[in-house]
């Protein structure tokens, strides 16, 4: 008995220790800020270069905002919605940031929101999660998003494709809310230009083999909109290349990436006029997104040649809240009232253009539709074609005729 | 023994008068949690000599039916009330533990975990690739647990009472277990199945109970745990759950049910500060290492790396005073 308490009381205080070793020690009139990325998991790489685009544009204020040193406060998420709510809990019920950056991807970022709700006090800006329903549905009134949703930056996508002569297109996307809206975005506009979309087929993330899905590709379809990330990506352009498929492709948002493009293969050629539309492009030659890459170039030795689309994302929320600071004078008190209306009035002037803020506190900005090309030097790049310098979260469509639509989903919208 | 765990539970009833809402909810809570089901692993494992990987899948079975004959958003919800819901939940659980005890009663060893394994990656590819009834990769959100007495139970403090009543219950549950009869046989079960055999021991029958009682655990931890989250996902009932499962089961030490909440408390605490203690992410790094050093030095975990450390300093200071 004596010994089991003795125990019981030197775990007690070696956990006492533990604890104690933990609490940072804090200075004065510093501000921190928490900021959530996925440092571990399938997403890690994207997380870390989202981190970058934070750290930069912290680097370009010198650190500081409204007269106080920002101080990142970091958490890390394996990019499912559990471990978001939980690194951003613990920044800000334990570590007591007062605003808070993050999360990084969809589904994460309508936990985020929900959480926010239970944290009147602190003010939330999305790092640069594309789900449609975190501002769309239920928005939380301390919870700010500088990057368009899924849905947004498809949208200017459909009309063109069908203007370049894309009739008929069948679907090939990953079945979760981020691709969802993706392909609501695309149909919005290709199925009021009169485009059909006889078949749809829902993947689940990570599948390995896409035979029975190739081998349903009706005849009489011209192309494939193809919304999958990452390995889905290859794994399918490899395996329908193998199948012998030579239909056009249209790519999803985050499929026409580098990590897709330098895909090695027969296809690679016929990847050469594949159209999509994004936040950005690789070949976006503006004086304001070239001053971008080559900032972000410098920052790091670990960066990509060229930064990400969660570089840019976080670069941008950080930046967003940082003007917000400055204008404000660092003043967070009053519920942070006063930095709240600076931070919904902002007029973001983004490596891409401007960026302002709808009432539910979602961005308004540009997006890009692009085109594969190859450089000289072999290398696919998406080079712009076409640039929409505003879509709002109803795909510029009036909110009778998106209500109408209602969100994306399986079934939503439907044009067979 | 008895003294001790009274200590604990007193220190734990008045530990969040001490701590803010983070550590109460989720250091507290979420140690509750997976120490519970890490618990029902040491009941298989310790007394039986089952390792299965298979717990957090029957966790995992309770959470999604809790969702689903309950309130939540995404896939089906049947909205019965939460004194139906809950139960029917649990048995569910139950039924299904019993179901894979009776598929690896007969294995022992590395043949257990892989059919374990092999039910655990199978009910996840099923709520992963079910769209109509869980709702797929996104799962079942807005999970609460109900108002009962007038109580909200989704307060970072009531929360924290209801997961420490349950664990522990749990607790006393399973240390009970280890004198009664049934205990006994489970021991005997694990140390020599067939000379208990020979004894007219019913080894599979044994065995299946005892799933069944570590599913009944480990059915309430799943509850809570999707209570917890406010949402269940395939994530949930993951591999890496699973195998968190097994490490914080071995951490703590696999024959003492204490052992599996104080590791539940390490891995927790871990998982929230490791980013703070070694500037990036290096949770599993931290966690392997100590996974590692519990299976190279210390097979009892880290209550026997204690008992470790007091018989060296022991036989230190006789060597000293002789």
């Amino acid at each position: 008995m004596d010994r089991t308490s003795k125990m019981l009381r030197r775990s007690l205080l070696g956990a006492a220790i533990l604890l104690g070793c933990t609490t940072a020690a804090s200075a004065q009139q510093e501000l921190k800020v928490g900021l959530v990325a996925s440092l571990e998991g399938a997403f890690a790489v994207l997380g870390q270069d989202g981190v970058r685009g934070a750290e930069l544009a912290l680097k370009e204020h010198n650190g500081v905002a409204g007269g106080k040193k920002i101080v990142f406060v970091r958490g890390s998420s394996d990019a499912s919605p559990a471990s978001a709510v939980n690194a951003t809990r613990k920044l800000v019920e334990q570590d007591k940031v007062s605003l808070m950056i993050g999360p990084l991807s969809g589904s994460e970022g309508v936990a985020v929101k929900d959480y926010a709700k239970t944290q009147p006090g602190v003010t939330f800006i999305d790092g640069s999660s594309g789900g449609q329903q975190t501002t769309l549905v239920n928005p939380s009134p301390n919870f700010f998003r500088f990057n368009l949703d899924g849905a947004q930056v498809m949208a200017p996508l459909g009309s063109y494709a069908f203007e370049q002569g894309y009739k008929r297109v069948m679907v090939i996307a990953e079945d979760y809310a981020f691709p969802y809206s993706q392909v609501q975005g695309f149909m919005s506009g290709f199925c009021k230009a009169g485009g059909k979309v006889p078949r749809k087929a829902w993947v689940p993330i990570g599948t390995k083999d896409f035979s029975s899905v190739i081998s349903s590709i009706p005849n009489d379809v011209d192309s494939l909109l193809v919304v999958l990330a990452g390995a889905d990506a290859v794994n399918f352009i490899r395996q329908y290349e193998q199948a012998g498929g030579d239909k056009k492709i249209i790519g999803g948002s985050v499929m026409v990436d580098q990590t897709v493009l330098s895909y090695r293969g027969r296809l690679r050629g016929n990847l050469v006029g594949t159209l999509s539309s994004g936040w950005t492009a690789d070949a976006l030659e503006t004086p304001a997104w070239e001053k971008f890459v080559a900032a972000y170039r410098a920052s790091s030795k670990d960066a990509f040649p060229a930064p990400s689309y969660f570089a840019f994302a976080y670069y941008n929320a950080v930046k967003a809240t940082l003007n917000a600071l400055d204008k404000v004078g660092g003043d967070l008190s009053d519920g942070q009232e006063k930095f709240r209306k600076a931070l919904a009035a902002t007029h973001l002037e983004s490596p891409v253009g401007l960026i302002t803020l709808d009432s539910n506190r979602q961005a308004i900005g540009p997006a890009f539709v692009t085109k594969i090309v190859q450089r000289p030097d072999g290398k696919l790049v998406s080079s712009v074609v076409k640039t929409v310098p505003k879509i709002d979260q109803h795909l510029n469509l009036s909110k009778a005729e998106f209500d109408k639509m209602g969100l994306g989903s399986r079934d939503v919208p439907a044009c067979p | 023994m008895g003294l001790a765990p009274g200590l604990m539970l007193a220190a734990l009833a008045i530990y969040p008068m001490f701590a803010n809402d983070f550590f109460i909810l989720q250091i507290g809570g979420q140690t509750l949690i997976i120490g519970l089901i890490a618990l029902s692993l040491m009941l298989l494992a310790g007394y039986g000599g089952m390792v299965t990987l298979s717990q957090m899948t029957v966790a995992g079975v309770s959470a999604y039916l809790v969702a689903l004959l309950g309130d939540s958003h995404g896939g089906v919800s049947l909205g019965w009330p939460w004194w139906l819901a809950i139960p029917a939940a649990i048995l569910v659980a139950v039924i299904v533990a019993a179901f894979i005890g009776a598929l690896s009663a007969n294995t022992e060893g590395i043949y257990t975990i892989m059919i374990t394994l092999a039910v655990g990656v199978a009910v996840f590819y099923l709520v992963l690739q079910n769209r109509t009834i869980f709702n797929g990769f996104q799962g079942l959100s807005h999970v609460r647990p109900p108002m009962v007495f007038g109580v909200d139970w989704r307060t970072p403090l009531t929360f924290y009472y209801l997961t420490l009543a349950c664990a522990a219950g749990g607790y006393y549950f399973v240390s009970r277990l280890r004198r009664t009869t049934f205990g006994l046989a489970l021991q005997g079960i694990r140390d020599n199945p067939r000379r208990m055999s020979a004894l007219g021991y019913d080894v599979i029958r044994h065995r299946i109970a005892a799933h069944a009682m570590a599913g009944a655990i480990a059915g309430v931890g799943g509850v809570l745990l999707a209570w917890y989250n406010t949402f269940v996902s395939p994530a949930t009932v993951g591999v890496d759950a699973m195998i968190n499962v097994l490490l914080v089961a071995v951490i703590g030490g696999i024959r003492n049910p204490l052992g599996a909440f104080l590791s539940a408390a390490v891995f927790v605490l871990l998982q929230s500060f490791a980013i703070d203690l070694i500037g990036s992410q290096r949770f599993r790094l931290l966690i392997g290492l100590i996974f590692l050093s519990t299976v190279l030095f210390s097979q009892d975990g880290l209550l026997g790396l204690w008992a470790h450390c007091r018989r060296w300093w022991g036989m230190a200071t006789d060597r000293r005073h002789s």
